[in-house]
């Protein structure tokens, strides 16, 4: 099961939501991040834009986690944080898997035309910047966005 | 995943009928596309008119399709592509790779 809770204020939201680890939960997951969108204060002109980066941003990394999480526990969850401060919105996705090395991944070789290895390079293109590293609580990743 | 199958001339269809593609459903659009191509078709055209997202997933089923098609010396292109969708091709330079059309009319009528 799947739980949400939500704060929000003019200049503040927190959001926290854990699903299970399973793909059909990624619209879900893409749904909320684009609702998010549209709850924030951001110029209107850009809001779709927005919507849709932050969808794409969730759905490759959910999956990403889902994907590292699976292979070490099939009962685990996905969670993931949203925040907004100081005109930045961040996303934290916690995965409890091996990890890896986001410094070490290449950029994909577009000649190449491999089918898999372009999630973590769509993030990077829609957010401002993107970090893994490890916690107590699991493997992270955040993503930070500016949005005003 | 659900999906239209047409046969149009020497042409099958293969019109997606969700607005979404990603990690959920790549998987079945891949073995869809490889198993008309096994069925031995010389012409594929996805219509993705009705796609309103797709993910890295998506692009990687599509472009297993279209490695399994160029084997085969069979056709195989895209149509009806949303600005959603174009985008994620554009940024990865694979809309130089893919036969695309803006629309099912027009890739029929190539």
């Amino acid at each position: 099961m799947g739980w949400a809770v939500i704060e929000m204020c003019e200049t503040f939201v927190n959001l926290d939501i854990v699903v299970p680890n399973q793909t059909r939960y990624l619209r879900l997951v893409g749904a909320i991040a684009e609702q998010l969108a549209k709850e924030l204060d951001v110029q209107e002109d850009t809001r779709d834009t927005l919507a849709f980066h932050l969808n794409l941003a969730l759905t490759e990394a959910v999956a990403n986690a889902i994907q590292y999480s699976s292979a070490a526990n099939s009962t685990d969850s996905v969670r993931i944080c949203f925040s907004v401060e100081d005109a930045y919105l961040s996303v934290r996705v916690y995965d409890h898997g091996g990890g890896f090395d986001l410094a070490a991944l290449p950029m994909p070789e577009f000649d190449e035309l491999r089918e898999r290895g372009r999630g973590i390079f769509f993030i990077r293109s829609v957010m401002d910047s993107v970090q893994y590293h490890r916690t107590d609580s699991g493997n992270v990743l955040e993503m930070r966005k500016k949005i005003a | 995943m659900r999906v239209a199958k047409e046969v149009r001339d020497d042409r099958t269809v293969l019109s997606i009928q969700e607005d979404r593609i990603d990690a959920h459903n790549s998987g079945e659009l891949k073995d869809l596309v490889l198993k008309t191509l096994e069925g031995g078709t010389k012409n594929v055209v996805i219509d993705l008119a009705r796609v309103q997202f797709i993910d890295s997933s998506g692009l990687g089923a599509l472009l297993s399709g279209y490695k399994n098609a160029t084997l085969r010396s069979s056709g195989f292109a895209l149509a009806g592509l949303q600005p959603r969708v174009r985008s994620m091709f554009e940024l990865t330079r694979l809309h130089r790779v893919f036969d695309i059309y803006p629309s099912l009319q027009l890739a029929l009528s190539a």
